[in-house]
């Protein structure tokens, strides 16, 4: 059963992708990328990593996506089409692409993983535990590294997309 | 892991996946379009991180955390991406790779 759910998720997400990537309505673009990521969350799931499925489907599928539809709504006029590469150009870099597929296929074909037989389900407090540890193997340090990098990120995002101001009219009122 | 389904068809997909963002990438003209590239090959990288670690070593969490802080990252950067976008817009009024030449001055 979970072999087809498997099948079924990847058609989706590779179907999805493919068309994110060359549809040339820009909304329609970001849409199909949000139908991808939420085929990966599957994919979290069957895997049993639920956490992370939960934080692909909130940071992802509901932050980074809305992130970029309000991007497109302030610039773009929906009805444009976009401009796309010159047919030629097109096909080369898809040629190049499928040797690269082929070169990685290859390599991962021939190599024999070692891999472990389990049923294991990993808990949320198991994470948080990892993550908050002091002693050998925690990772507290990265954690706090995180949370400096996206308070930068925030003002740093803040400053710049505050740019100048457009008006003057309203100074007076003030 | 997932019964019936070996690591090498999870990492095929995942391999698809790259390269159709490399694709993306570098066909198209517009800097949204790239950002949504972008946002398929972090999140192939993502996947294979958490089937290696569920496959390989099942007893550890490293990938998941480590996925943990890519998907931070990666959350952090469209943020970025869309503000100076956004910023962009207002100067040039354009968001094609073309016209943003600004940079070289």
């Amino acid at each position: 059963m979970e072999k087809y759910i498997f099948y079924i998720l990847s058609v989706i997400i590779v179907a999805f992708a493919i068309a994110s990537v060359s549809s040339r309505k820009m909304l329609r673009s970001v849409v199909y990328l949000l139908f991808a990521l939420c085929g990966i969350a599957g994919f979290y799931f069957l895997i049993d990593y639920n956490f992370l499925a939960a934080v692909q489907l909130t940071v992802y599928a509901g932050g980074i996506i809305v992130l970029i539809i309000f991007s497109v709504l302030l610039v773009h006029h929906i009805e444009m089409e976009l401009e796309i590469a010159k047919r030629s150009k097109q096909l080369l870099i898809g040629l190049t692409c499928f040797i690269g597929l082929g070169v990685f296929l290859y390599t991962i074909y021939n190599h024999t993983f070692n891999v472990i037989q389990n049923t294991n389900t990993t808990i949320t407090r198991d994470i948080g535990a990892k993550l908050l540890r002091y002693e050998v193997g925690g990772f507290i340090l990265p954690f706090e590294v995180v949370s400096i990098l996206l308070l930068a990120a925030m003002i740093g995002s803040i400053v710049i997309a505050k740019g100048k101001k457009l008006t003057t009219k309203n100074d007076e009122a003030l | 892991m997932i019964t019936g389904v070996s690591i090498y068809e999870l990492l095929t997909v995942t391999s698809i996946l790259f390269f159709i963002g490399v694709y993306g990438f570098m066909t198209r003209k517009n800097l949204i379009s790239i950002l949504i590239s972008i946002e398929l090959i972090l999140n192939a990288s993502v996947i294979n991180f958490v089937v290696i670690n569920k496959y390989l070593y099942p007893d550890m969490l490293q990938g998941v955390i480590f996925s943990l802080f890519i998907i931070a990252v990666a959350a952090a950067e469209t943020a970025l991406a869309v503000s100076i976008i956004i910023n962009l817009y207002r100067q040039i009024s354009s968001v094609e790779v073309k016209d943003t030449e600004i940079m070289k001055y």
